[in-house]
């Protein structure tokens, strides 16, 4: 049957990432949930160089590449072009004596008469390297001058563009080529690093995070973020297939397990206080269910001492649903 | 000495991915009932609406297999299970 491509979505079909990509996937939807009048700014990862291959775009909006630590810098410098634009047309619209300053935070850029249109939104966005790691300082930085930004973290918990390294997101016991498992290694010793209370720590207006397990979540929190005035934060929990070894097919049932066992609570903070949080079914799965769909942890599945290490994640699922009350 | 290192948007459409595939998605369309689950679900964003409503108020889906890498999460998420991957060649 012949048909047509309508190409409706803001991101354009075409980009190389591979096959049952979950971070194409929640990305494609927080574009959509932000809608055209929107500004991203990139930072290096698997979400840029999958997307932007020279002289190629799959973005229909503007975008810009940023490096890897200062996705969050750009924005904050689009963010005063956009304030200078705002005053200036300000300027020229009031023949009274004084222009009026527009006060902080710009939220609206202008429309040609500078008026404050509908919203013009912000993003920033980058892996979970950048937002963990190299780029910390600077969205610290810019969640401290309280800019309108939302900046949208895509985790996949390792270094994914440059060969799964571990990241400060990798959870204990994961397999990355940084921390192999062995003789005397069970794999990542290290717990991952809780951005969430980063991000609240610093008072941003909006804190959440969302699994690509539920991708009407992803669209509402991004459009409830844009709502708001402020720093943001979404922290979204995508599948890698080539990272986690896991199945193409099982991107979105990994990351609904990774919800419903507990190991990852999806969260809702608005102004430091908890709002919402997606409760787990009843009865709640295993960690052992969400573990045995991915190859970075077939390590544990082996002997005893793997065993007591299942035990352990299980029992931090189990403090995650007290802390949060997820049942 | 300028560059102009902007591209034009969305111009990704150009490479057709559909070669990276070895399974492909077959619809069974007298099962289907237009949830759209697998619209939402795919990772390419190349499932879409096709046609006008069809009998009994449906709305069918169809994949534009240039652009489809045969992942497989349609027919993982696919409630009534009218997906299948089917070995192409």
């Amino acid at each position: 049957m012949p048909y047509q491509m309508p190409f409706k979505s803001l991101l354009t079909p075409g980009h190389t990432a591979c096959a049952g990509c979950g971070e194409i996937l929640a990305m494609r939807h927080v574009l959509d949930a932000a809608g055209a009048n929107t500004i991203i700014a990139g930072a290096t990862g698997c979400g840029e160089v999958t997307t932007s291959k020279y002289p190629t775009s799959s973005f229909r909006v503007p975008w810009i590449h940023a490096n890897f630590e200062n996705a969050s810098a750009v924005a904050s410098g689009i963010l005063a072009a956009m304030r200078y634009r705002c005053n200036e047309a300000s300027k020229h619209r009031s023949n009274e004596s004084k222009a009026q300053e527009i006060s902080e935070p710009v939220n609206q850029l202008t429309s040609p008469e500078g008026a404050p249109s509908g919203s013009t939104n912000l993003i920033a966005w980058g892996g979970d390297g950048a937002t963990f790691d190299i780029g910390l300082g600077l969205i610290s930085g810019s969640w401290e001058r309280r800019e309108n930004i939302l900046y949208v973290c895509f985790d996949n918990e390792a270094y994914m563009n440059t060969g799964v390294q571990a990241s400060g997101s990798t959870p204990i016991d994961a397999n990355t080529t940084t921390s192999e498992p062995g003789a005397k290694s069970m794999g990542n010793s290290l717990q991952k690093k809780d951005m969430v209370r980063i991000a609240l720590a610093h008072d941003c207006v909006y804190v959440a995070t969302a699994t690509v397990g539920n991708v009407l979540d992803i669209e509402a929190k991004v459009k409830k973020a844009l709502s708001m005035t402020g720093p943001k934060y979404l922290q979204i929990l995508v599948t890698c297939v080539p990272g986690w070894y896991t199945d193409a097919k099982d991107t979105i049932k990994v990351a609904r397990l990774a919800q419903q066992t507990g190991i990852y609570p999806v969260v809702e903070y608005v102004d430091g206080k908890l709002v919402n949080v997606a409760k787990c079914p009843r009865p709640r799965s295993s960690v052992e269910e969400y573990l045995k769909l991915q190859g970075r942890f077939k390590h544990l599945f082996k002997d005893e001492k793997g065993a007591t290490e299942i035990k352990r994640i299980q029992e931090k699922a189990e403090e995650n649903v007290r802390k949060y009350n997820l049942q | 000495m300028r560059f102009n290192l902007a591209v034009n948007p969305g111009t990704t459409k150009e490479n057709k991915t559909g070669n990276w595939r070895t399974d492909v998605p077959v619809i069974d369309r007298d099962r289907c009932i237009a949830c759209g689950a697998c619209a939402r679900a795919c990772p390419e964003g190349c499932v879409f609406v096709v046609g006008d409503k069809a009998l009994q108020g449906k709305v069918f889906f169809e994949k534009d297999l240039d652009y489809c890498k045969g992942c497989g999460i349609c027919a993982e998420e696919c409630p009534v299970k009218c997906i299948k991957m089917i070995l192409e060649g």
